[in-house]
């Protein structure tokens, strides 16, 4: 089986990879919590200023993948990763590489809005704050402003940016999630099941901005919805239990699947 | 002893009572339980609720009026007195009755006046047991018979046992509440007799503190002073050094613990540390007395520095010790209990390991640490044993940690301890002291609870 996934992907999309440049490459990665195995040689390239998809059944491995990209694994004792990753062609694990500025280059979203429980500027201002982003209070301002356009929720919050974050509903904060993560100008915006929490307009107004977001952002984003795949990636990645099964053009993977396995998940078969 | 034998005879019918009920239930449907609403048990215990809990509650309600009602018939039946006696007499005749009666030995010798109230005193407190013995014996077994005529098999057995259980559930907390409103109640009530005696003004706002009340007019200390600002000043300053060593201390064991240890250390390490708080304090006492006392002063004396042997820094920084668990204990809990998405965000942003403490940890958990350190706060200002034996009894008003002071808990104690009469100054004083103590934990509790409720209901 694993062989059959190999020799599928070196098929996959010679094009795609050949003509975006990879962003992120992920070469034999293999990802164990204590002794139990969660992602087996797993190959993905992740092409910049994209919309990558990753879908699959719960539990096979996809928030595994994605907090490795950023390392937030690396804060869950018992996590070992092996493999190459690159970001840029540099080596994610290397070690000389600095996991704090890792970090805000690669930022992350996650799937239950998690605002600090302070004023809305200061989860906005929390990044480049620690950072030293600013130089001086206009500067801030500045930067958080910009953020919370970005992320479309300036308007609606600009006259209360000190109330307290935990005041606003489920999908403000997922969109304030969103623009603390912009705030620190990340070159890749990691997002797991980030509309899993939200209501379907909420949800319309994200996946919006994520298309929006493509412009300056790479982006990768889990999800279990097959239509928000569809609607916002551009390419998808299906995981089936640790392995990545069939990665390519989301296009190619909804309408014309290579491997049996897709074709049962997108359907509604297997999941 | 005679009442604990009435007593034992309730239990027993209601346990008969319980087995009979549970017989009876499984009878009627023969030994079909299925058949039955509610479980053969709940027969049985309706039937022990209806025995026994309205015969005790006769029992205490009788024991509690008894003693009142002899009382007035008693006095009322002595021969008429010329005059009509003060409460106060009234008080000494009866205890003079009573005493005479409870010696056994006979009312020979004695006063005839005060034997045939000794005699009439024993007569009715024997009819009064057997009275007793019957009504509640009925009582029981009146609730046996009520209990038994209802006993089908439909009946909700189950839910008549679950409000019975409310109803005692409400009376134990109820008499916990009215234990508490009592005790305030009589503090306030002698506190009151003590402003008659001294005024308001001067307690509070007196800078002077020496309650010797002299025997005769041209004695030393013949002139009484009750302000007690200097003692409240001594408790301020004790507790204020206890929580400086305290709060740091608590709060960097709780941030180790809950963020540096390992699972494996904190496992060992916590509850170490809580045992500080189960040390007896008369243990810190002599620890501070004896060890930690003399140390200060000689290292004062190295720095030339004039120390007294009982100084509040010895008691301050022992009691501080004896805390820290309060502190690290909880902080711990509420540092633990900040999601670990919040910590993801923070990572997640690129935040260190300290700036995510410092910057996300510690303020999502500050109302829990605040309630926290007031909880430990309220307990050191209650703390006596450690400063008797290390902070001496001195009522100076000063600020220096190295002079001997004394706090609101040892000058109560010292008010009380000995004989006294309890209608002095010098003994009301220790309620009116005891009463301002109590409101100022009650505020830091109140103020406590409301903190850590609020933290509540920002993460559940
Ligand atoms: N902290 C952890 N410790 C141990 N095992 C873990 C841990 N996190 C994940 N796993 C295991 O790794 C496997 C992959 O988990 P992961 O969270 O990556 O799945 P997922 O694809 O994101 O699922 P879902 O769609 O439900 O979020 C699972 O079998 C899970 O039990
Ligand atoms: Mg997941």
């Amino acid at each position: 089986m694993s062989l059959n996934a190999l020799n599928m992907r070196t098929d996959t999309d010679p094009m795609a990879t050949a003509n975006i440049a990879a962003k992120i490459r992920a070469v034999g990665v293999d990802v164990h919590y204590h002794d139990k195995q969660a992602l087996f040689q797993v190959d993905l390239t992740i092409p910049a200023n994209t919309v990558t998809a990753l879908i699959g059944p719960s539990g096979c491995g996809k928030s595994t993948f994605l907090r490795c990209l950023n390392r937030m694994n690396d804060i869950i004792d018992g996590c070992r990763i092996s493999g190459a990753l690159t970001l840029d062609g540099r080596d994610l694990y290397a070690p000389d590489i600095d996991v704090v500025a890792l970090r805000a280059r690669v930022g992350m979203v996650f799937q239950k809005p998690n605002p600090f429980p302070k004023s809305i500027y200061e989860n906005v201002a929390f990044g480049p704050h620690i950072h030293g982003l600013a130089d001086d209070r206009a500067a801030l301002d500045h930067i958080v402003e910009t953020s919370l356009r970005r992320a479309g929720l300036f308007d609606e919050v600009s006259d209360r940016l000190h109330d307290t974050a935990t005041s606003l509903s489920g999908g403000q904060q997922q969109r304030l999630c969103i623009a603390r993560a912009i705030a620190v100008e990340p070159e890749v915006i990691l997002m797991d099941e980030p509309c899993s929490a939200l209501d379907p307009i909420a949800t319309a107004k994200v996946e919006e901005l994520i298309d929006e977001l493509r412009q300056r952002y790479t982006i990768v984003i889990v999800t279990h919805s097959m239509q928000q795949a569809a609607r916002v990636s551009q390419r998808t990645a299906f995981f089936h239990l640790g392995e990545v099964v069939e990665d390519g053009e989301t296009a190619q993977i909804f309408t014309d699947p290579r491997d049996e396995r897709t074709q049962a998940y997108i359907t509604g078969r297997i999941g | 002893m005679s009442h604990l034998f009435i007593i034992i005879a309730i239990l027993a019918l209601a346990l008969v009572g319980f087995r009979m009920g549970r017989g009876r239930a499984l009878a009627l449907v023969g030994g079909q339980a299925r058949r039955l609403s509610s479980l053969p048990v709940y027969h049985g215990g309706y039937m022990l609720l209806c025995c026994g809990l309205p015969a005790l509650a006769m029992v205490i309600i009788w024991l509690a009026l008894e003693p009142a009602a002899v009382r007035w018939l008693v006095l009322s039946d002595l021969p008429d007195l010329t005059k009509p006696l003060s409460s106060d007499r009234q008080d000494l005749l009866y205890d003079k009755i009573r005493a005479l009666a409870s010696r056994g030995t006979g009312t020979a010798g004695a006063d005839s006046f005060l034997a045939a109230g000794a005699s009439h005193f024993q007569s009715l407190k024997q009819t009064s047991l057997v009275a007793l013995a019957v009504a509640s014996l009925m009582a029981a077994t009146a609730g046996f018979w009520f209990a038994w005529r209802r006993i089908v098999p439909a009946f909700p057995a189950r839910g008549a046992v679950e409000s019975c259980i409310r109803i005692i559930l409400i009376a134990s907390s109820a008499l916990a509440i009215f234990t508490t409103i009592g005790i305030v109640l009589s503090l306030l009530f002698e506190t009151i007799r003590f402003f008659d005696k001294v005024p308001m003004a001067d307690f509070l706002f007196g800078l002077k503190w020496s309650p010797q009340t002299a025997l005769r007019a041209d004695q030393v200390g013949s002139s009484s002073a009750f302000g007690a600002v200097p003692i409240f000043a001594g408790t301020l300053l004790i507790s204020l050094i206890a929580m400086i060593v305290a709060v740091p201390i608590g709060l960097m064991s709780a941030i180790f613990l809950s963020e540096y240890a390992s699972r494996n250390a904190r496992a060992i390490l916590k509850p170490m540390l809580e045992i500080l708080a189960g040390v007896p304090t008369v243990v810190y006492g002599f620890f501070a007395a004896l060890t930690v006392a003399p140390l200060v002063r000689e290292m004062g004396g190295r720095m030339g520095l004039d120390v007294a042997s009982e100084s509040a820094l010895a008691a301050g920084v022992v009691m501080g010790i004896m805390i820290i668990p309060f502190v690290s204990s909880l902080s711990d809990d509420v540092i633990t209990a900040v999601p670990v998405t919040l910590r993801e965000g923070s990572y997640g942003l690129g935040a260190m390991k300290s700036e995510t403490i410092l910057r996300v940890v510690l303020p999502a958990a500050l109302p829990g640490i605040v309630g926290s350190i007031l909880l430990a706060m309220s307990r050191a200002i209650g703390e006596t044993m450690i400063v008797v034996m290390a902070a001496g009894l001195a009522a100076n008003l000063t600020a220096n940690p190295f002079a001997a002071v004394t706090t609101v808990t040892v000058q109560i104690v010292t008010l009380l301890v000995g004989d006294q009469e309890f209608d002095s100054a010098k003994t009301l004083a220790a309620f009116a002291l005891g009463l301002v103590l109590f409101a100022i934990t009650l505020v830091l509790n109140i103020v406590a609870l409301m903190t850590v409720r609020k933290y509540r209901e920002k993460y559940d």
